[in-house]
């Protein structure tokens, strides 16, 4: 418990500065496109109506799926960029996420605004006239010191909402505070979540206090209390604009995780083997399958681990099954002739779809391949996860070695191992790296026709780093260097339903079982 | 001197009519009155001079100079006005309201600050007020403002749009005198519209009566008084009369019985 505490605090400074300038960056930017609406729409009642009504449908969206739209949008516009003017710009991270929430932040500052600049009272308005005040007086001198605790009032609604709501540019690349909760979400690691939650509650708690100080400093002339609360702002996004700048003096590497345990634990082994060269490396993790290696080939992450077929399939689009080997060979070069990614190489085991059952029945049964299998599966009942029936892997299995079972049923995964154990099924679907396949003793049928694709894991590098030697030599190592049974036992510690650990201490155990020398010790004259 | 030479105003595109076809010749220190109900024009009329309701058709000139040479807001400033809902600005304090226009023609701050003391010792207030909000005043205080704000600029005109129309009759009485004392000491030319002919009666010089955006009936009040020829405007004359009658036959009542 403890130490989880401990390792998340280590993470506070990058995730609450990264949080902190987003959603700094998308208020600034609400208020400068949203205070000139304010007054042209309180101006003009033509107006009025398609600005508040454009506000509210794009409230109405589902925050999630806001940030995730602007992906599409924003690659299509960069491609376009990228032919017209020659350069592209990346489509993930800050830029996406900062339009979403700059959009997500302007209703309450545009309906705020709006109420309360035209609720004023025509007689003050009339006198701001009639002591000689042009239109611009009339807006600075009486209707925006007027209008200004109604329009605070939206603008901090609106600084919560968007600190809230910045959570969630987590999947679209932007590392935030919902990087705890994301992570945390998949490794079922709920101090993690809390953590999360309650930095972001606490930081929109403080924003808010700070803008209802300036708030009351407007409305009740107070200078000194709207001093404070403009200071004491400033100097929070400075604070946070400093800390990528105080790190950022050594060559830094970024290292890309998806959203499940093995990768998360992976990334963190890759990122201590880096660090251990001196580098300083930040972790971006919990990213979509696809984005991960889109960020890759836009040099936004520098390294991530990807699995061969799962490439092969929905990066190359090719839907033939070579041999492995030469599915690897070709993989390499396809990647960097196509995108500029260097493969460095196969760590060594395979995160594929498998068929398990318990150890003791195939034995019994005399069962080690999906061969021995079909002559038995009449007899037999299988469990699989959601998907696992409709997935193309399936069919190919089912026809190519005429399995045909007595019975099919489909549970959670978690469930899934439970049947299996408790001999509800007695073959369920599973992933070959899964922790849980050695936990709960099964074994994993052979599959001699190769019907299967190969889901190697394997480390891509980015363009830019493709021929950096610090990361070459750091990561190298580690080629062919994890077996499946280190890395199933490594998912299993973090998997686990009782004393999980944290995936970095999973890593450390891996790493120490891997390589008895560290890497780099050898190498301790650094760079050049 | 203010002069509104055929000037018009519709707002409806022409249909109707607020002020139709109106001339007027206002002379330079003379205080006028501008009678007539509730939509006769008056309140349109007297808004035409400062341009705070442009006039479509027609001129108006101060001083011989078109108000139309000149930014709205420049002839403005040299325009004291009291409006009718006092329009006093809520988020400044009493001694901000008073100097807002020397403020806005570039003042100096100490030569608003003297003015400012000047003008609410000139509406009888205690300089205490200067620091305190609109809001913490009576009605009748806030009016006294409102007169000082218009004042604090030394225009030499000042317009009225229905200033007492809200003060109960005591309050209304004692300000109109005082502002008639301003009207003499400062030397200015004041246009009042006001639908309370009493007050036009005891307050004015000369009596304008406006009904369905054209004048009726113009003169002293004791003119108007004892002869007009229109029926409309001899019945709006006559409750004063009546009511001047009756005080004095009331009063004779008691010296006889006394």
């Amino acid at each position: 418990m403890d130490e989880r505490v401990r390792a998340a605090a280590h993470l506070l400074p990058d995730y609450l500065s990264q949080h902190i300038l987003l959603s700094a960056a998308a208020l600034l930017l609400g208020l400068l496109i949203g205070l000139p609406l304010v007054i042209a729409a309180s101006r003009s009642r033509r107006l009025r109506w398609p600005v508040l009504t454009f506000a509210s449908v794009i409230q109405t969206i589902p925050s999630l799926a806001l940030l995730a739209l602007f992906y599409p949008v924003l690659l299509a516009l960069s491609s376009l960029s990228r032919k017209m003017l020659g350069h592209g710009f990346s489509a993930l991270g800050f830029l996406p996420s900062l339009l979403a929430l700059t959009l997500y932040s302007m209703l309450p500052i545009l309906r705020n605004g709006v109420a309360a600049l035209t609720g004023i009272e025509p007689a003050i308005i009339e006198a701001a006239r009639g002591v000689g005040m042009t239109q611009r007086q009339r807006l600075l001198r009486v209707e925006l010191p007027l209008a200004a605790p109604v329009l605070m009032a939206g603008i901090r609604t609106s600084a919560v909402w968007v600190i809230g709501t910045a959570t969630l540019s987590t999947p679209v690349g932007q590392t935030s505070l919902g990087n705890y909760i994301f992570s945390g979400l998949q490794i079922e690691d709920w101090v993690s979540v809390l953590f999360g939650c309650v930095a972001a509650v606490l930081l929109a708690i403080t924003t808010d206090q700070l803008l209802a100080l300036i708030e009351s400093g407007v409305s009740r002339r107070r200078p000194a209390y709207v001093w404070i609360g403009c200071v004491a702002l400033c100097a929070g996004v400075a604070a946070a604009g400093a800390v990528p700048l105080a790190s950022g003096h050594h060559t830094s590497y970024v290292v890309g995780a998806k959203n499940f345990s093995e990768q998360y634990i992976l990334a963190d082994l890759m990122a201590t083997r880096l660090r251990s060269t001196g580098a300083t490396v930040t972790t971006r993790s919990g990213l979509g399958s696809v984005i991960a290696f889109r960020a890759l080939a836009a040099n936004e992450l520098d390294v991530y681990v990807d699995y061969s077929g799962t490439v092969w399939a929905n990066i190359l689009r090719r839907e033939d099954s070579p041999p492995r080997a030469q599915m690897l060979t070709e993989l390499g070069s396809q990647l960097r002739s196509r995108y500029g990614v260097e493969l460095l190489g196969a760590l060594g085991f395979e995160n594929a779809y498998a068929l398990a059952m318990r150890r003791d029945q195939a034995a019994a049964l005399g069962i080690r391949t999906l061969a021995d299998l079909a002559t038995h599966a009449a007899q037999l009942r299988i469990g699989g996860d959601f998907e696992f029936f409709q997935r193309p892997e399936w069919r190919a299995l089912r026809d190519r070695y005429g399995l045909r079972f007595e019975e099919q049923r489909t549970f959670q995964p978690t469930f899934l191992y439970r049947a299996v154990t408790s001999g509800d099924v007695d073959v369920i679907s599973a992933f070959s790296s899964d922790g849980r396949v050695a936990a709960y003793d099964l074994t994993v049928l052979e599959d001699p026709q190769q019907v299967i694709p190969p889901y190697d894991a394997i480390m891509l590098v980015s363009p830019h780093r493709a021929a950096d030697p610090l990361l070459r030599n750091a990561l190298a190592p580690l080629a062919g260097a994890i077996p499946i049974a280190a890395m199933r036992a490594a998912n299993y510690q973090v998997d686990r339903a009782d004393r999980p650990s944290t995936p970095q201490a999973a890593a450390d155990w891996l790493g120490a079982k891997l390589s008895p020398s560290r890497p780099g010790m050898d190498r301790r004259g650094k760079e050049p | 001197m203010i002069s509104l030479q055929r000037v018009s105003k519709s707002f409806d595109g022409g249909k109707s009519y607020a002020v139709r076809d109106v001339s007027l010749t206002i002379a330079a220190r003379s205080f006028v009155a501008v009678i007539g109900d509730s939509g006769s024009g008056k309140t349109t009329l007297l808004k035409m001079i400062n341009r705070l309701i442009e006039a479509d058709s027609g001129e108006i000139t101060i001083a011989g100079d078109s108000t139309r040479t000149q930014p709205p807001f420049d002839l403005r400033r040299r325009i004291g006005y009291v409006f009718q809902g006092v329009g006093l600005f809520p988020h400044l304090t009493v001694g901000e309201n008073i100097g807002i226009t020397p403020g806005l023609l570039g003042w100096p701050r100490d030569a608003i600050d003297e003015r400012v003391g000047e003008l609410i010792d000139l509406v009888a207030l205690p300089r205490a007020f200067l620091t305190r909000m609109p809001s913490e005043l009576s009605g009748g205080q806030q009016q006294r403002i409102g007169v000082a704000r218009s004042l604090a600029a030394r225009p030499p005109i000042l317009l009225m749009d229905e200033p007492f129309g809200a003060l109960d009759p005591v309050t209304r009485d004692a300000l109109g005198t005082e502002v008639r004392k301003l009207h003499e000491s400062m030397g200015l030319t004041t246009v009042m519209v006001t639908h309370d002919v009493m007050e036009a009666v005891l307050l004015a010089d000369r009596i304008v009566a406006v009904r369905q955006g054209v004048i009726v009936a113009d003169g002293a009040p004791h003119e108007l008084l004892t002869d007009s020829r229109d029926a409309g405007v001899r019945a709006m004359m006559d409750m004063p009369r009546r009511h001047a009658e009756r005080v004095s036959a009331l009063l004779r009542d008691r010296t006889q019985r006394g």
